[in-house]
């Protein structure tokens, strides 16, 4: 099996690296930072924290150097899906292409390129430390199920799965992926602009009862659009809320949101609030606070 | 003829400046250095007008002669304790208040039986330093009678306010004025608090769903819903007000925002609270300016 992992920071690099340990898969690694990419070539792809390994991975920035392969693994933050999707897609001719990316939106722009998507959604996170080298911090589940519009066989589905599961990132086959994305989607959406735009980390927006009162608000709009749509979301997102805010889970946690205004990164406001504000309009559900936090987090990016 | 301004920020000292060359003017201040360096210096006005004023300083209110009319200028938060210091003496004296929000005037009649005066101010300035405030927007001052004042002396004030180089306007009732200027404030300077933006083009940009002004346009028409339910009708379209000001290209660099880049307390609890409260008084729902509210006192909390 050859699989492509598309955008290699932080999360594609767990993936990558992961699966270069199987022998029956070759993993390719495609990026536009040619520093990474030269040092994953020279010394692999080196994962330190919650696991320690190093992954032989052969990676490339340059799209027609890519073999044509079976599985895709699309990584990049949110707001380069498309461009770099339609750069690689070429290489899933025959294959299936999964998004483990944030929010929504991502399989929608792979199925404008590809043929058989596979919707994803994965809990595991890191950082990028050097070229060639990442920390793996939180380990954690994947779900993998068919893009409804353009869905990927079951089987095929199946066999990613088993081989990201065998690698060390255990990994679930579903008929319906829109639950754990959806649950994941309204976390992040209520709670990650809250910690950009007040400064206040995951643990101490709880501690404000207003603040607190406010995420609630969120989330609730958010499960109007999920229910809307059909989708059970399982586990109930306030939960993952509350015990986030456990000082031994992520008390001190700056959503990932925050450390991108500090930076004065683009964010990915578009496919979190603003994904749901869109799939609400679609369905006829108000939105009016999601909406709100887009336009401010929006607003916020454009005073850089 | 004297004067009393108390508190000598931006307004204090534009008022202060341009009174003096009309009236005696007397300023109270919170920090004896302040009033040690008006007295030696006077107080400068650069920008729209060139001048500099000779004015006498307190920081002690028993330090104060007789005056006639008492202009409390202090930020929201100070009018609590200027009242305090006023009270039990002055009894000759008007009191006029122009704070941003709403209930400074219930706040001062606490304290002492003088007859008062409301007003609103659009005018903005920048303080150089203790002794220099440059005159920024030459926008008008609204003033109209509170509880039992003749509208007659408010007349005065606004004539001796036009004579001193100030634009300034006396209405016979100044709920319409004042909420205009509440929905306004609640909305711009929120916006900017928590965006980082000046009051710039963005504040009207309406062409893409996540623009800023469908946001700021929902915060003006909930305000606007909050006036109907409390029986006020405005003076001027807080909409209309803001896309004014847009096109000015001045990009005023509004209080709340500046409150919030130097980590000090911000009005937000008379400005949108007040707005918020008003609210619930009338029974109808304020949701976006209540999320401001919250987002904007998290912020505040951030700062320790």
């Amino acid at each position: 099996m050859r699989v492509c992992v598309v955008g290699c920071g932080a999360v594609g690099s767990l993936f990558a690296a992961n699966l270069a340990q199987l022998d029956d898969v070759e993993v390719w690694a495609y990026d536009l930072a040619q520093e990474h990419v030269d040092a994953i070539n020279r010394d692999g792809l080196r994962l330190s924290g919650a696991g320690d390994v190093v992954g032989r991975v052969r990676a490339t920035s340059i799209p027609r150097s890519l073999p044509p392969c079976d599985f895709g693994i699309v990584a990049t933050k949110a707001m380069h899906t498309s461009a770099a999707i339609a750069a690689t897609a070429h290489v899933f001719a025959e294959g299936c292409v999964a998004s483990v990316q944030n929010g929504v939106g991502n399989e929608e722009a792979i199925a404008e390129h590809v043929e058989r998507v596979i919707r994803g959604t994965t809990f595991p996170a890191g950082k990028l430390l050097e070229p060639g080298h990442a920390q793996w911090d939180v380990r954690g589940d994947t779900t993998l199920g068919p893009f409804e519009p353009r869905p990927a066989p079951l089987q095929e589905i199946e066999q990613l799965a088993d081989a990201c599961s065998r690698g060390g990132m255990p990994t679930d086959a579903v008929a319906d992926a829109r639950g754990p994305q959806w649950r994941k989607l309204i976390f992040n959406a209520a709670t990650n602009p809250v910690g950009a735009l007040t400064g206040l980390t995951h643990g101490r927006v709880c501690e404000q009862a207003d603040l607190r009162r406010f995420v609630t608000a969120l989330v609730d709009e958010g499960k109007a659009v999920a229910a809307a749509q059909r989708i059970e979301l399982g586990e109930d997102p306030e939960d993952l809320i509350d015990h986030a805010a456990k000082p031994a889970v992520a008390y001190d946690h700056k959503a990932s949101m925050l450390q991108d205004v500090e930076a004065r990164r683009a964010t990915e406001i578009d496919y979190l609030n603003g994904g749901i504000v869109r799939f609400g309009d679609e369905h006829r559900v108000p939105t009016p606070l999601n909406r709100a936090i887009w336009a401010l987090v929006k607003g916020l990016e454009q005073s850089w | 003829m004297r004067t009393c301004v108390v508190g000598a920020g931006s307004i204090g000292s534009l008022l202060a400046a341009h009174l003096a060359t009309v009236t005696d003017v007397v300023v109270l201040t919170r920090r004896a250095e302040h009033a040690r360096a008006l007295n030696a210096e006077g107080l400068r006005v650069s920008g729209r007008h060139d001048f500099t004023a000779r004015v006498t300083a307190a920081a002690d209110a028993r330090d104060l002669p007789e005056f006639d009319l008492g202009i409390i200028a202090t930020k929201a938060g100070g009018v609590e304790h200027a009242a305090e210091t006023l009270s039990g003496h002055f009894s000759g004296a008007t009191i006029m208040t122009v704070q941003n929000g709403l209930g400074a005037e219930e706040i001062v009649q606490a304290h002492g039986d003088w007859p008062l005066v409301s007003a609103v101010t659009f005018m903005s300035g920048t303080k150089h330093s203790d002794t220099h405030v440059e005159y920024i927007l030459d926008t008008p001052t609204w003033l109209g009678p509170y509880g039992a004042t003749p509208f007659e002396r408010v007349q005065e004030i606004a004539r001796l306010l036009v004579d001193s180089g100030l634009k300034a306007e006396a209405l016979p009732d100044l709920l319409p004025a004042q909420w205009s200027k509440l929905i306004f404030n609640a909305t711009v300077n929120g916006v900017a608090a928590l965006t980082g933006l000046r009051h710039d083009e963005h504040f009207a940009a309406e062409n893409d769903p996540g623009d800023l002004g469908h946001l700021v346009h929902d915060l003006v028409d909930e305000g606007k819903r909050v006036a109907a339910a409390a029986g006020v009708e405005l003076h001027d379209d807080p909409w209309e007000m803001n896309v004014l000001a847009t096109k000015r290209g001045s990009a005023h660099y509004p209080s709340m925002l500046e409150d919030i880049d130097s980590r000090r307390p911000t009005e937000v609890e008379l400005i949108n609270g007040a707005l918020v409260r008003e609210a619930a008084r009338s029974g109808v729902e304020a949701p976006l300016h209540a999320a401001i509210y919250r987002l904007v006192r998290g912020k505040e909390a951030s700062y320790s």
